[in-house]
């Protein structure tokens, strides 16, 4: 019989499908899963009634039937290879499984693992298991739990003390099946000292597809870890991802995000930060038709001394929808804590819509914190100074539009990401009268 | 080239320009003074067609053609240029490209190819370094996190590049130190010609020491008032708009 509500197709699925999951063999592992499972089956997949998902309804997941990507189809190698960056080292996930075909990892260098996390459950569990859920609990909303109980694989990443990388390592996920699911679970870690950048890489071929991935950082004494997030996933594409991240103390972390693709995504960033730890966040979601884009942040200060910066762009028209929720949660110890958090949005269309909520929670007593929010139409001054340069009105609207979206892709320091963060924001959002060759 | 002939025209709702006549020849320099809320910054945005401002009186011809008429961008296409009091910063373009941008807008209503990009580039660094300006100010977004000294200098290289039949002039000299002050009257001396026209609006007779006017205007209460030549302004320098008053009374 078939089930009512694809949750609950899951949740009949489990029973038969935990045997397989990896780690499942592995005591910590399993009672991690099956606590996740449980829970996720009280209550299913987030509901409005939740404060932090009241602006995004995902309530249409329930009448999809996704299904776990069997067969490996023939992969268009064309169409992978093109989301590859150079000088990277690149991981590639099909279908939400570690393929180390396409992968290329040579010349890592020593004090390095880049591996499979299902492979890693098998052949060394224990490698995992002070990571696994110690950066998010499940309790933070049920597709974390949905990830923990099903994860099918990941990346594990863990460099070595003082261990600098010279090249980004770029997660390529890829969905090349329709109404398939994948769910990934990423580990990373970085030990003192130790400096590497991830790229992150969602898309697929044209079809509806639901992905879920979880990454979860863990950054000791005076790490940095550079991070980006290009979700360029199909149009039909349902994707909910999550950031992690542990910062020990003056730890640093910065991490793009890129917002593009999909038809309803959400991405969720939360950085914990220790004393004289460092966040800055960037990000900027673009919403098209009726595309639904949700980025969540929040920041907790727990020690002294410690800095976070966030700016947050939308740009919606048609009938998009944008959501921006931040919150910065200074804890009672996190004195001198200097704090910034900026979200501006663009509406270009009278039914566009974008709900932001900045929150800030202030514990301590001696603090520096801002946040500030604008929603609206392109600076009329600014029209007329393009116009009285000869530029007629249309296309000042659209340079100026390409250049509030163009300011977030202008902080990408790494030129081969800069470019195709720049060609895609191009193609995504084509501005007539903007001419890339000058930019 | 400009003929303004009993123009009035309204702030919102209130009326500021009261019947202004100016006859602007080509080549010729005009400096319009006068105190604040007299109407200068008005006129400039009127000329050059920012919103916000109704012309309930009068026409404002220019080169044959009735300037009031026409979109902004027209109006920039057949030569007007008004340099900002107050330039707008545009994070996210750097200037080169919105140079580029402006001048094949220009080049395209007067029935000419898209600028060669290396042409472009010589003809650019030309003036830059005319301007004093470091090459670097041309990949950096337009105005963002200039001074007020390189904004200014900005919009006199904008000037230069796109070649006005007139070029309107709004306080430029307002926040320049003395050196910026010569640079950008070097840069608008190296524009004259006998065929090109300028609209001075200024507050103070210092940029007059550099940039020699033809004509001297003084504005008061949406009209001209008095009109001389140089030693007007030195006049009014020395005894300010007092005489205004006397004259009403």
């Amino acid at each position: 019989m078939m089930s009512e509500t694809a949750s609950l197709a899951l949740i009949e699925d489990y029973p038969q499908a935990k045997a397989n999951l990896p780690g499942y063999g592995v005591d910590w592992c399993r009672t991690f899963r099956d606590q996740a499972f449980s829970q996720f089956s009280a209550s299913g997949f987030p509901s409005p009634r939740e404060e932090e998902w009241r602006y995004t309804n995902v309530s249409a997941i329930e009448k999809k039937r996704f299904h776990w990507a069997t067969a490996e189809k023939p992969i268009d190698t064309a169409w992978l290879q093109s989301l590859f960056l150079d000088d990277c080292w690149t991981v590639v996930l099909i279908d939400g499984v570690f393929s180390s075909d396409y992968s290329r990892l040579s010349g890592l260098p020593d004090g390095v693992v880049v591996a499979s996390v299902a492979e890693t459950l098998q052949s060394n569990p224990d490698a995992l298991k002070d990571y696994l859920g110690q950066a998010v609990s499940d309790k933070e909303h049920n597709f974390i739990a949905f990830n923990s109980a099903w994860f099918r694989d990941g990346v594990f990443i863990r460099v070595e003390a003082g261990v600098c990388l010279e090249q980004p390592i770029q997660i390529v996920h890829v969905t090349t099946q329709a109404e398939t699911l994948s769910c990934t679970r990423q580990i990373i870690a970085l030990q003192e000292a130790a400096i590497a950048e991830i790229i992150e890489t969602y898309a697929g071929q044209e079809c509806a597809y639901l992905t879920t991935s979880v990454n979860e950082v863990f950054l000791a004494d005076k790490a940095q870890l550079g991070a980006s997030k290009v979700q360029q996933e199909a149009e039909q594409a349902w994707h909910f991802g999550g950031w992690y991240v542990k910062q020990s103390t003056q730890a640093q972390f910065t991490h793009h995000h890129f917002a593009f693709g999909g038809l309803l995504t959400r991405t969720d960033i939360h950085c914990d930060l220790e004393t004289a730890a460092e966040c800055e966040l960037n990000g900027l979601f673009l919403g098209l038709k009726c595309q639904h884009q949700d980025s969540h942040t929040r920041i907790v200060h727990q020690k002294p001394d410690a800095i976070s910066r966030e700016q947050y762009k939308g740009v919606l028209n048609q009938r998009a929808r944008g959501v921006f929720q931040g919150r910065v949660i200074v804890a009672q110890d996190a004195q001198r804590t200097d704090s910034q958090m900026n979200n501006q949005n663009l509406l270009l269309s009278e039914h566009a819509e974008i709900d932001t909520k900045p929150q800030l929670e202030i514990y301590a007593d001696d603090v520096k914190c801002a946040h500030g929010v604008t929603v609206g139409q392109l600076d009329e001054n600014s029209v007329f100074y393009c116009q009285s340069r000869g530029l007629d009105e249309e296309s000042a609207r659209n340079m100026l539009t390409f250049a509030f979206a163009n300011q977030m892709v202008k902080k990408i320091e790494r030129k081969a990401l800069h470019d195709q963060v720049l060609s895609l924001l191009l193609q995504r959002f084509p501005q007539q009268g903007v001419d890339s060759s000058w930019l | 080239m400009l003929s303004i002939e009993n123009l009035h025209a309204n702030a919102g709702e209130k009326p500021i320009l009261k019947g202004l006549n100016l006859q602007i020849n080509p080549g010729e320099v005009h400096a319009i003074m006068g105190p604040n809320g007299a109407g200068k910054s008005t006129l400039s945005h009127v000329l050059s067609g920012k919103d916000g401002y109704t012309v309930t009186e009068g026409k404002v011809t220019f080169c044959g053609k009735d300037l009031l008429d026409m979109a902004p961008e027209i109006r920039a296409r057949e030569g007007i240029f008004l340099a900002f009091q107050y330039p707008v910063e545009i994070p996210g373009v750097s200037n080169i490209y919105f140079l580029k941008a402006a001048l094949n807008a220009m080049r395209k209503h007067r029935g000419l190819d898209e600028v060669d990009a290396m042409d472009f580039l010589t003809l650019v660094k030309d003036k830059v370094k005319l301007l004093k300006m470091d090459e670097k100010f041309l990949y950096r977004a337009i105005n963002e996190g200039f001074s007020g000294g390189e904004k200014k200098r900005n919009e006199i290289l904008q000037a230069m590049i796109l070649e006005p039949k007139l070029c309107i002039l709004d306080e430029t000299d307002s926040g320049l130190d003395i050196d910026a002050l010569k640079i950008v009257a070097e840069g608008i001396n190296a524009m004259r010609s006998a065929e090109r026209s300028f609209l001075m609006i200024t507050h103070y007779q210092r940029l007059l020491d550099y940039v020699k006017p033809d004509f001297v205007h003084v504005l008061a209460d949406g009209k001209i008032v008095k009109t001389g030549g140089p030693e007007l302004a030195k006049e009014l320098e020395e005894s300010g708009y007092s005489f205004l008053e006397q004259q009403v009374a």
